[in-house]
Order: structure tokens, then C-alpha cells, then sequence
């Protein structure tokens, strides 16, 4: 056990090497940097994509190694999202409110710069005073370790909360989910000082950018994207290789034992928890500026539920299988949904994709599931050749969370 | 002598003949019915029509104590009366033929005769006298033997008093032969007593005697009496006549102290928007009052530029802060009542505060009348989940899409029976018939693959959950399908004007009692619940007792589903039934189940309650703001956890299952 932890996990130059060779393949295509074969929208796209393979990652440390199935982990990636929002907003509308009261006869005081963007903003919602929440928003810094800050916050209360009385399984799941529409209603709501259901817009422009072309921006964003999950990747092998990694799937497959092992399994948990919300709220802070546009409707339960479909199509418990099942779903659905797809004429019917993939993506969601339970992620073990631990029909562990024989790896 | 004589002859003569063009005279009026003659008395006026002098005719139409007055003020309100010319008697005229009216006398209420248009000239009341001949009506309508018009008559003091109609109301309670009316007119009286008796111990009489009632018209009549106008009086002396509420406190929420100094007739408060405008108005050469327009970014130049201007005189000087706050603290502000006499608004006042205490209470019923309501649909959403969640310990995303199946089962057998009534008889056991179907092929296909993988289960169920959401969507489309409920359960139980509740929440209610009741029999008096009893605790122990747990778990499963879509349909009668219709419950169902404590009915029962209360009261206290309700609710219920884990109704022993 002396080699190196890359030795050990071979994996992860390979994913590195495969992100490398995207990130450059895609770069070269780019309008921006080269031939113009992909368009700055599906860059856009692609940017996006692996933003949600990172917060897909995360998902899986914590559903796949700790067995937690949380249904908040996309409500962490949102509120990363609405961080960045904030700032990019304050300061996008500081430059046309003040470019704009520049041209009346008095210069505008401080004040009445800060009064404009407030009515600029909050118009919609029938407000023009500045809540608290944004108190910080006219500063880059402090919003860029809100982005971590906040929903690690938001975890590590509603985490402790929850291990702390021993809440575990189908319990948690819906404790998660629960908390994700609480806070997808609060956002709702006009006076959460989050601009309600219009959320935050515009923010796909950068601040003091403006004549950089969306070409160049969506290229940053998308090596940006590209680095943060190849560093999240990293972390995140690093985590679950060590001891940590052992004790963390031991609490997945029998947290009993392993509390009177005497180690601190909530500890444990929360930690994880906690780490994972972080990670998901950078993913969303990467996320939003691409898509141009955060509103709470994107924070609702069904959005975390998905999450948890990519990560179980992709194959839970393998990190790259959560990169797998994000990037292939993701793309799958932006093929069917985006009207790409051709119609099949079924003679007395005419099948549209727009209206009948989510119905193919659930039935193969329930196929997956009941026949593949190792998902996309296990076909690499075919090509490896790794054996199944033969039990002989026992489980791997008795918690709800632990694998079973046919979905374990190793 | 004989000259004497003649004097007195003549004299004998002239009275003679005085006395005949006398008698003459009196044989002419004599001829004119009572009425005839009333009119005749004031047709100067009636023929004037003017409003302010119109009164004592209408009066003396009114008060003759004839049989006919009724009639006269009616025809005379709708235009009907006419004058004919040649002798100026009144008639009742209807054209009858091109220009032809017939004419009707009053008093006998024969036909006349028909005369041509230009004999007759026609009374025209404008709107100012006809209301005053309706207020004259109202009178003669409130002793009316029709019923009809008494109501309509009460109605219309109802909407409008009227301080002269006082005594003839209450000149009639006595007569009223419908009990109905009586304590109509008995309310109104009260009413009209405390706004226009001129005796004031009546009035407070009539006050505290209303006091406590629930009645919107009674607060409707109070509230004047207490509205208040807030005065000011610079040097402070106020004075004495003045019925006064209470002195006001400039700076507070009612009176800010920019509103309280706009009340003073100092010189105007500038703005900072007004001192911004007052600074462009003065710019010269790129300068205002000798400071560069440049410089004017900061607040403290832009002062120092408008005391340059105050300086050179260009513009008046303002009040600084502290004058303004010392010119409103020198004054005196205080609220008065428009109603003048104390002792009045001091027992209004009294009246309002009982009023708001019982308006209070009532509140609190109406409030538990909803809240039970709300729970009891809770608990027709959970119930089936309890079953499926609790009983089998499957947790089944799919639920909200079993209630959404059942609402749409009742839209379809709508279509295709008409009648509402026969179409819910149909519809609430083929809902069942549906879900039930489709919740046994979901456990025979999906669910027993996973008996021991529950958290497969929930994402298995989520995806049967978007497939089925997604099927609807393509055959009902997007926009919602109205399920009507039948008219008997349309409209709902007024008790008074601050409680009531809609018969279909009744029914709701009913319903989730009766599942309550099934469920409890089919779980303890059947052979099936005996089985699920036994599959629940042990399902080997069972299996060996020749119990088939797949067929239990197979008829349980389809059991919860088939209540959900019984849900369904109760639910599409108040709610709208869109594709999404579940997703709005599961959430909330899923709360009921955990927070009522998994594997009991009893359980469940009280988390619906415990959550369709707790809804309820954070809506009330922030009545605006459902979402907000929501939040709130699912934060204590997640706090709730934290000290019950295991729900209100926690199982011991092995059933528990750890």
C-alpha cells in the first residue's frame, strides 16, 4: 500500500486526460479560438454540463459513499447561483444607472446611485429599498465566499439538525426534500428580497465587460467550469481514497458497526455534507452565469430528484460514473427537448420528442434501476475485468443506504 | 229713509250674490275627489317642480291620510302625472294610441276619458324630487300589503337610512304580519335609532344593545360614529368643545413628523429631490452658487450650494431639520371625533371593542373550521401513502400521480355523464377501480424488485412519477379540466357573517371520516388486515404461517392506491385538475406521514390535523402570504423532528423495526 494516490486510482488521470482533450477539442472549435464548428450557445451548453458533472460528483460522494440520499444538494447548487447573481447584478445595473445619471445636469451623489440600482432591481417587485441580504453585494470578494459560505451554512445547520437525532434513509430523503421546497417557496416569494419568481437576470453579461463578445466569455466560463471539475474530481478521489473514504462507506453499509467501532459517525456525515453543499454551491456559481438567468423554480425538489436520476444512471459509488450519467443525460435531454430530435410517424401517430421523452426518460430511469443498478459506470468493469464479490445473495450491509450484491464494485 | 232702505237691499243683494258665487265656488271643489283637492292646493308647486320648494307638497300628499296617496306618489315618481290644461287637474295618464292618452282619476280610479297630447302638460320631477317621493314611498311601501314591496322597502333603508323614515319605521313593526320582516325592520330600526334619533340616551340605548353583534351593518353603522380627523392646533390650546379621541404623537406610524410639519403652515420642507431640482435651476456658467456643478456628487456641496443661493437671495430659505422638529413639537395634534357628543362615541367605542372580542372568537372558530377542513384533505391525500409508506415501509413518489389519475377518472366520467350527481356515484368507485389496477401493476412490474432497496424504490417511483405526469400532459394537455361538483354541494354553511364553510369542504371531511372508519375495519376486522398486520411485523414469521406476502403486499399496495385516487376525485372538486394536481399534495402528504409516525393510522390522522392547523395559523397571522405559510410550516416540521423522530405515534417493540 505504499504506492502513490494517483497509483492507486488510475481512474483519475484517465478522466483527467479525457477532460483535457475536450476542454482543447472544444476550444479549437470554438468561434472564439478556432474553426467556428460549435456554436457560442452550445459552448454555452457544453459549460453547463459540466458544471452539473460537478455537482453531480459532489452528489455522488455523499449518495453513493455515505449512502445519504439528499434531495437538497441542487437547492446548495441554486443558492451558489443566486450569490454570484447578486453581485453580477448589482454591479451590472451600477454601470448603466450610473452611465445614465451622468448624463443629468448635477453629477448623482452616492446615495443616489445606490437608490437608482435599488429601483432598477427590485421595480419588479414593487420595492426599491435594498434588503439585508444584499448587503454585501457591491463587493466581489464577499460574494465569492458566500458562494461557499452559504450553503455550507444552510448544511451544516440542516445537517446537524438532522444526524444529530439520528434521522437516517427514506427519512432523510424526504427531510432534504422538504427543506428544498421551503426554501424554493421562501425565494417565491416577492418580499424574500430575491426578486421573487423573476429571480435574477442578465447575469450572462459581465460587469465592466461589455465589449468582449459572449464568445470569449462563454470560452472563460467554459475553462472555468473545466478546471473546477477537474479539481472537484481530485478532491473529491482524495476524500473517499483514504481512511476516510473506508470509514465514510463502512457508515454506508452498516452505520451501526461503525459507531461502536467508536468513531464519530455524525461527525463524519456532517462533515461530508457540509463539503458537498460547498462544492455544489461552486458548481452553481459557475452554472448561472452561463445560463443568464437563476429563479427559484429552478431550486424546486424535482431538480434535486433529477440529480439523483444522472447519478444512478451513471453508477453510484464510482466518481466517474456520476461525470458519466450528468454529462449523458444532460445532453440526451437537450437533444430531445431542444426539438432537434426527428418526429417518428408511426403511421396513426406521430411521436414528438418534446412531448414524449420525459415519458422514455422515466421508463428507462425504472429499466435502469430494476436491471442495472450499477448503471452506465458499470460497463467500464466488463472492459476491466473486475469481479463481483460472489455473497451469495447477502447484502453488503443492512443500512437502507448500503449497496446491494449486484450494484457493489469493489 | 227710503235711501237707507236701498243701501241695505243693495246690500242684501251684493252678500246674496257673494254668498252664491261663494257657494258657487264651494260646489266646484266640492265636485274634486279629497286628493283631486290636495293637489289642487299645491299645484303651483307641483307644477313648479322645483327641489328646493317641492317639500310641503309632497308632504301634504303624503300626510292626507288618503287612500289614494300611494298611488299619487308612484305615478307622480314615474312620470305619469299630468295636468290638464283647461281646468289644472291632475290625472294619471297612459298613452294609449298615437298621441292619445287616457286619463285616470285618482281618487275614484275611473277612466276620465282619453284626451289628444297637447291638452295635457306632464309633470316632469327631476331625480333630486323623485328621490325625495321615494323617501315619502318608503313609508306607505313598509305598511304595504304586498309583501314584495315591504321587503323592498326595508332593502332600501337597509342601503340607505333616512332620519325622517325613523318614526314611520317603527310605526310599522307593530303591523308587520311576517315574522321576517318584523326582525328585519326591527334591525333596521336599532340601526337608524343609534345614526339619527336626535335623543341621545336612545341612541346609546340603541348602541349597547347592538353591542356584540356579528353583523357587517352594525359595524357599518358604529365605525362612523368613531372615525376621527386628526387636527392641529399650533399653540396648543385646544379647545374645549371639541369631542377628542386622543392626542397624537407626532413621529409615530399614524403621523410621521414630515406629515405632521406639512399639517403647520410653516414654510415648505425641501427634499433632496426638490433641493437636486432647485441646484439645476440655478446652474450658471457650469456653477451653482459658486460651486463647480462638478463638485455636486457630494451631499455636503450640494448643501453648502443651496445656502450660497439662500445667501444671495435667489431662493427663499428653509426650515432646517431642527425648526421643523421644534415647530411640530410646539404643536398640538389630536384626533376628533366627527361625531360630537362624547358620551356617543365613548358607547361606540364600547360597542366596537365587544364586537372586535366576539369577531375575534368567531375568527378563531372560522379558522378552526378551516383548518379541520384543510387537515381532512391531508389526510385523504396521506392516507394511501400511510399505507404504501408506513404499512410496507415503500415509499412511492408515484402517489402524487395516483391522486392526479383519480381526478382525471372523474373529468372523463363527466364528459360522458352529464349529471353531476350520477357522474360522482360513478366516478368515486371507478377512481378506486383505476388506481387500484394501476397501483397492483406498479407492485407486480417495479415495486417487489425492490422490497429491499428503498431508496431505488423512491427513484424508481419518481421516474414512473414524471412518465405518468408527462402521459397526462399529452392526452388531457396542459390547461386545467374543470370537475363540477353537483349543485347540493355547491353552496356552504353560512352560521353568521364571519363563519361559514363550503358544503364540498364538509363533504371532504365526511369522506376522510369514512376512510378513517374503512381502513380501521379492513385492518382490524378482516382477514386481509390481519395478514398486512402480520407481513408488516415478520414478513418470514408470516410467510410460515402459510401467509403469501407477495399477495398481501401486491392488495396492500393496490388498497393505498385506489384511496388515493378516491382522493383524487374529492380533491378535483374544489381544486383544479391539471397534471400537476399531486405534486402539490405529495409533499405535504409525505409531512403528514412522518410527522404522524409511520405505520399508524391514528398517527396520521393526527398529523394532518397537527399540519392542516399549523398551516392554517401561520396563515393567519400573515394572511397575505400563503408561500410564507408554507416555509414556515416545513421549517417546525423539520424542527419537530429533532424531538420526535419517529412521529407523534412512534412503534415499539420489533414492529419498529430496529
Amino acid at each position: 500500500m505504499n504506492r502513490s494516490f494517483i497509483g492507486r486510482n488510475p481512474s483519475i488521470l484517465i478522466f483527467l486526460l479525457v477532460l483535457a482533450i475536450f476542454t482543447i477539442g472544444v476550444t479549437f472549435m470554438s468561434e472564439a479560438f478556432g474553426a467556428g464548428m460549435i456554436s457560442t450557445s452550445f459552448v454555452k451548453t457544453l459549460g453547463k454540463t459540466l458544471c452539473l458533472a460537478l455537482v453531480a460528483v459532489a452528489m455522488d460522494l455523499i449518495w453513493g459513499y455515505a449512502g445519504i440520499l439528499s434531495l437538497g444538494h441542487f437547492a446548495f447548487f441554486g443558492l451558489g447561483g443566486y450569490m454570484i447573481g447578486m453581485w453580477l447584478m448589482y454591479e451590472r445595473t451600477r454601470e448603466i444607472v450610473e452611465s445614465s445619471m451622468m448624463e443629468a445636469p448635477i453629477p448623482p451623489t452616492e446615495q443616489e446611485i445606490v437608490d437608482g440600482i435599488g429601483n432598477q432591481i427590485f421595480g419588479v417587485v414593487g420595492s426599491s429599498e435594498f434588503p439585508a441580504v444584499w448587503a454585501f453585494a457591491d463587493s466581489l470578494v464577499l460574494q465569492l465566499a458566500l458562494v461557499v459560505l452559504v450553503p455550507g451554512l444552510l448544511a451544516f445547520v440542516f445537517g446537524w439538525l438532522a444526524f444529530r437525532s439520528r434521522v437516517t434513509g427514506v427519512y432523510l430523503s424526504i427531510l432534504t426534500q422538504a427543506m428544498t421546497l421551503a426554501l424554493s417557496l421562501y425565494l417565491f416569494q416577492n418580499d424574500s428580497g430575491l426578486r421573487g419568481n423573476n429571480g435574477l437576470s442578465g447575469l450572462q453579461n459581465l460587469p465592466g465587460l461589455d465589449d468582449v463578445s459572449q464568445d470569449y466569455v462563454s470560452m472563460w466560463f467554459f475553462w472555468g467550469s473545466a478546471l473546477a471539475l477537474a479539481l472537484g474530481y481530485v478532491f473529491a478521489a482524495w476524500i473517499v481514497s483514504g481512511k476516510f473514504g473506508s470509514v465514510i462507506r463502512g457508515i454506508r453499509d452498516n452505520e451501526a458497526r461503525v459507531r461502536f467501532l467508536g468513531y464519530s459517525v455524525e461527525g463524519y456525515k456532517l462533515f461530508l455534507f457540509t463539503v458537498t453543499a460547498m462544492i455544489a454551491g461552486i458548481a452553481g456559481a459557475l452554472y448561472y452565469p452561463q445560463a443568464g438567468i437563476i429563479n427559484p423554480a429552478e431550486i424546486a425538489p424535482i431538480a434535486s430528484i433529477y440529480l439523483a436520476v444522472w447519478v444512478a444512471i451513471g453508477g453510484r459509488g464510482r466518481l466517474y460514473g456520476a461525470v458519466i450519467g450528468a454529462v449523458f443525460v444532460s445532453l440526451v435531454s437537450t437533444y430531445f427537448t431542444g426539438g432537434q430530435a426527428p418526429d417518428i410517424n408511426l403511421g396513426f401517430y406521430t411521436i414528438q420528442w418534446v412531448d414524449w421523452w420525459t415519458i422514455l426518460l422515466g421508463l428507462s430511469f425504472v429499466l435502469v434501476t430494476l436491471f442495472a443498478p450499477q448503471g452506465i459506470g458499470g460497463l467500464f468493469d466488463l472492459v476491466s475485468g473486475r469481479h463481483h464479490p460472489d455473497r451469495h445473495g447477502a447484502d453488503l450491509g443492512p443500512d437502507h443506504g448500503s449497496l446491494r450484491e449486484e450494484e457493489a464494485e469493489e | 229713509m227710503l235711501k237707507r232702505l236701498l243701501v241695505i237691499v243693495l246690500a242684501a243683494v251684493c252678500l246674496a250674490t257673494l254668498a252664491k258665487a261663494q257657494d258657487a265656488a264651494t260646489q266646484a271643489t266640492d265636485d274634486l275627489g279629497p286628493m283631486q283637492q290636495v293637489l289642487q292646493e299645491h299645484a303651483d308647486l307641483i307644477v313648479e317642480s322645483s327641489r328646493r320648494t317641492i317639500g310641503p307638497a309632497i308632504d301634504a300628499v303624503a300626510n292626507s291620510g288618503l287612500e289614494a296617496a300611494q298611488t299619487v306618489l308612484e305615478v307622480w315618481q314615474a312620470r305619469d302625472m299630468y295636468q290638464r290644461i283647461e281646468d289644472g287637474l291632475f290625472f294619471a295618464a297612459e298613452e294609449t294610441g298615437d298621441d292619445i292618452f287616457t286619463l285616470t282619476d285618482f281618487d275614484t280610479g275611473v277612466v276620465v276619458g282619453e284626451v289628444p297630447d297637447d291638452a295635457l302638460e306632464q309633470i316632469k320631477p327631476n331625480s333630486g324630487i323623485r328621490s325625495l317621493i321615494g323617501t315619502a314611498l318608503v313609508s306607505f311601501q313598509l305598511n304595504d300589503p304586498d309583501r314584495a314591496k315591504r321587503d323592498e322597502a326595508i332593502s332600501s333603508l337597509e342601503r340607505r337610512g333616512n332620519a325622517e323614515l325613523l318614526t314611520p319605521l317603527r310605526n310599522s313593526i307593530d303591523g308587520e304580519p311576517d315574522p321576517a320582516l318584523k326582525e328585519r325592520k326591527m334591525r333596521v330600526e336599532r340601526l337608524m335609532t343609534i345614526t339619527y334619533d336626535p335623543d341621545e340616551d336612545a341612541r346609546i340605548e340603541a348602541i349597547e344593545e347592538m353591542a356584540g353583534d356579528l353583523g357587517v351593518d352594525v359595524r357599518a353603522t358604529l365605525n362612523p360614529l368613531v372615525a376621527t380627523t386628526i387636527r392641529v392646533f399650533p399653540d396648543g390650546n385646544v379647545p374645549a368643545d371639541l369631542n377628542i379621541a386622543r392626542e397624537v404623537e407626532p413621529g409615530s406610524e399614524e403621523l410621521p413628523v414630515a406629515e405632521a410639519y406639512e399639517m403647520l403652515d410653516g414654510p415648505p420642507m425641501v427634499s433632496s429631490d426638490d433641493l437636486r431640482a432647485t441646484l439645476q435651476d440655478n446652474i450658471v456658467d457650469g456653477r451653482v452658487g459658486g460651486i463647480p456643478v462638478a463638485e455636486l456628487f457630494d451631499p455636503e456641496r450640494r448643501e453648502a450650494a443651496y445656502g450660497a443661493l439662500v445667501d444671495a437671495g435667489t431662493i427663499p430659505p428653509r426650515p432646517t431639520a431642527e425648526e421643523a422638529a421644534q415647530a411640530v413639537e410646539d404643536a398640538t395634534f389630536v384626533a376628533v371625533y366627527a361625531e360630537p357628543n362624547p358620551a356617543i362615541t365613548a358607547a361606540a367605542n364600547r360597542a366596537l371593542g365587544k364586537i372586535d372580542t366576539n369577531v375575534g372568537l368567531n375568527q378563531f372558530l372560522d379558522l378552526g373550521l378551516d383548518a379541520l377542513s384543510l387537515g381532512s384533505i391531508y389526510f385523504l391525500a396521506a392516507i394511501g401513502l400511510a399505507i404504501t409508506f408506513g404499512v410496507m415501509g415503500v415509499i412511492n413518489m408515484a402517489h402524487g400521480e395516483f391522486i392526479m389519475m383519480g381526478a382525471y377518472t372523474g373529468y372523463v366520467v363527466q364528459q360522458i355523464i352529464p349529471n353531476h350527481t350520477a357522474s360522482i356515484i360513478v366516478a368515486i368507485p371507478l377512481a378506486f377501480a383505476v388506481t387500484f389496477a394501476a397501483g397492483v401493476a406498479m407492485e407486480r412490474l417495479v415495486i417487489r424488485w425492490l422490497y429491499n432497496r428503498p431508496l431505488e424504490t423512491l427513484l424508481a417511483t419518481f421516474g414512473i412519477s414524471i412518465a405518468l405526469q408527462q402521459l397526462a400532459k399529452n392526452i388531457f394537455g396542459t390547461q386545467a379540466r374543470p370537475l363540477t361538483s353537483p349543485d347540493w354541494l355547491g353552496g356552504s354553511v353560512v352560521l353568521n357573517d364571519v363563519v361559514s364553510i363550503s358544503t364540498v369542504r364538509i363533504a371532504i371531511f365526511v369522506l376522510a371520516l369514512v376512510f378513517l372508519c374503512v381502513f380501521l375495519f379492513i385492518m382490524k376486522r378482516t382477514r386481509l388486515g390481519l395478514e398486512t398486520r402480520a407481513v408488516t411485523q415478520n414478513p418470514g414469521m408470516a410467510g410460515a404461517m402459510g401467509i403469501n406476502p407477495g399477495r398481501v403486499n401486491m392488495l396492500t399496495f393496490g388498497l393505498g392506491s385506489g384511496i388515493a385516487g378516491i382522493a383524487g376525485v374529492a380533491i378535483g372538486l374544489y381544486a383544479q385538475v391539471t397534471s400537476e394536481i399531486g405534486q402539490a399534495y405529495i409533499v405535504q402528504s409525505f409531512m403528514t406521514v412522518v410527522v404522524g409516525g409511520v405505520g399508524n393510522i391514528w398517527g396520521t390522522l393526527l398529523g394532518a390535523g397537527l399540519i392542516g392547523a399549523l398551516h392554517k395559523g401561520i396563515e393567519w397571522f400573515n394572511p397575505s402570504n400563503t408561500l410564507a405559510a408554507q416555509t414556515y410550516m416545513i421549517i417546525f416540521i423539520i424542527i419537530f423532528i429533532q424531538f420526535r423522530p419517529r412521529g407523534i405515534i412512534a412503534l415499539k417493540g420489533r414492529a419498529a423495526g430496529d
